[in-house]
């Protein structure tokens, strides 16, 4: 499987969007955007956000990935990260 | 000086009813709310009828996030913040925006049996694959038995104690006697009460399993449940949820709320498995004990109490359960309290019985009717001997109601018993 840049960009936002709490939209979403500070989404919640991700894109992220995971850009550089090293 | 405390708001998820009006009508008109189910029948359960609330027209998102409902499979919990939402949204109290300060006056006190089973069991299959990385950030929060009063609490913003109860089939009882107290005690203006069960094969087999359950009624499922009858051959387990918003009267009577009626008092206790009383049987003086505890904590006497809701499960033990009564009040004949048993409509909710049955036993007092019975209408001969057959009504009677007791008795042989009254300015 392989994606454009685009495509990781909009598959991840769909994922991380289906985690936004209800008073904050999609359009808040940015490259830059931290999740937890910037999105408001629960800390919890970015463990289910691993797990998704890792459906999507048929990878698997270690412990160590998700403590660098802060913004929607750490994400998708782990992402190619882990697609290249397949 | 202690607090008056009143009930100013009621929700429920039952059987044959989910939200006030709709369980109001089906008590009242006798609708049962036991059904067949298939699942059972597949998975060679000897009693296939359970009650399960139909929550298929219910939008989920006027109650949760879109997050919590990602994923969310514990249907005691869902059916908890329905019924305590619904309780809060009917006492004319705001959910607190997620920006506010907490509401320092306002507690939680909702308790369960076991909370999330099918959660549960979808972790359990995870983590024995080896996969315990892949179950999600809300196992935890979906299967802890104070998940229930946990997420109330963080959905209204609730700053005072925020806590699950659990004592068997007496856990709805007892919740409402223990955020009583804590209101009379002045530590709390407001609490919400009430208890939650969940639904399926998981939590109902174990009862299956020990023969307690009719096995004679898969193919008549609303004739299953048989309170006070000849023919009671078991309790039809079921689920749901019941909740009500207990508030101080200065409290209630400052905010204009409606009130539906008072607690009076009540009483909890155990037979200590001593005496006849095990981990299954109640100790029967320690049953008659509680009734008289609550009735003196009330500050009434025996003949003031109209009606009683009992705990009345469909067994053979029923007429135990009327003599008990009987001997607590000493009434019997046709000085004998009305006496009626909701469990004929929607079946024994466990955990949830007595939150469920106490809405049920408050909207009688608001209505001054005592709803009929279901399925008792061959009364067992034991029972008639000790009272009229004319307290067990078949129908729906309009009847003054000054105060109502209802109990509730569970496994452990612990009991609890509480008294309603006619709230009168």
């Amino acid at each position: 499987m392989s994606f454009t840049e685009e495509e990781k960009y909009q598959k991840l936002k769909t994922i991380v969007a289906s985690y936004l709490p209800d008073d904050v939209t999609a359009d808040a979403i940015q490259m830059e955007s931290n999740f937890t500070t910037a999105l408001n989404i629960n800390s919890a919640n970015l463990v289910d956000i691993v797990l998704d991700v890792e459906d999507a894109f048929d990878i698997m992220l270690e412990n160590e990935d998700m403590d660098g995971m802060l913004t929607v850009k750490d994400a998708l550089l782990i992402i190619d990260k882990k697609i290249a090293e397949k | 000086m202690k607090n008056r405390v009143v009930v100013t708001g009621l929700g429920v998820c039952a059987p044959n009813g989910v939200g006030i009006s709709a369980f109001a009508k089906a008590l009242e008109e006798g609708k049962s709310g036991i059904r067949h189910f298939t699942e059972l029948e597949q998975l060679n359960f000897s009693c296939q009828v359970a009650g399960k609330p139909n929550i298929k027209n219910i939008n989920l998102n006027n109650y949760f996030s879109n997050v919590q409902l990602k994923g969310l499979d514990s249907s005691g919990l869902i059916y908890g913040v329905i019924a305590g939402l619904d309780a809060w949204k009917d006492a004319s109290l705001e959910k607190g925006n997620s920006n506010d300060a907490p509401d320092w006056d306002s507690g939680i006190l909702f308790g369960t049996g076991i909370l999330g089973v099918d959660k549960f069991r979808e972790s359990i299959y995870k983590v024995d694959e080896g996969n315990v990385r892949r179950l999600g950030s809300t196992s935890v929060i979906q299967t802890m038995a104070s998940g229930i009063s946990a997420y109330l609490g963080g959905i209204l913003g609730c700053g005072n104690q925020v806590t699950t109860n659990s004592s068997a089939c007496t856990t709805g009882t007892e919740a409402i006697l223990m955020g009583f107290e804590r209101i009379k005690a002045g530590k709390v203006k407001r609490m919400l009460v009430g208890s939650c069960s969940d639904s399926g094969p998981y939590v109902w087999g174990g009862f299956d399993a020990m023969r307690i359950l009719p096995r004679k009624y898969n193919d008549n499922p609303q004739a299953a449940s048989r309170p006070m009858s000849a023919a009671a051959s078991g309790f039809v387990p079921g689920s749901g949820a019941g909740a009500l918003v207990l508030e101080s009267l200065e409290s209630a009577l400052e905010r204009g709320a409606t009130i539906y009626g008072e607690v009076l008092g009540g009483a909890v206790n155990s037979g200590g498995q001593r005496s006849g009383g095990s981990m299954t049987a109640p100790n029967n003086e320690a049953v008659q004990r509680c009734i008289r505890e609550a009735i003196i904590n009330s500050g009434i006497s025996t003949k003031d109490i109209d009606a009683i809701n009992g705990h009345l499960t469909a067994t053979s033990k029923d007429a135990t359960e009327i003599k008990n009564w009987s001997k607590a009040l000493e009434r019997s004949g046709s000085d004998f309290p009305y006496i009626n048993s909701f469990k004929g409509h929607f079946g024994h909710c466990l955990a949830a019985a007595g939150s469920i049955e106490c809405v049920g036993t408050l909207l009688q007092l608001k209505q001054q009717k005592v709803f009929g019975n279901l399925n008792s209408e061959d009364l067992h001969p034991e029972i008639n001997q000790i009272i009229a057959a004319n307290k067990v009504p078949q129908e729906t009677i309009p009847y003054p109601l000054h105060s109502i007791a209802k109990a509730s008795f569970g496994f452990g042989d612990v009991n609890a018993c509480v008294i309603f009254g006619n709230y009168i300015n």
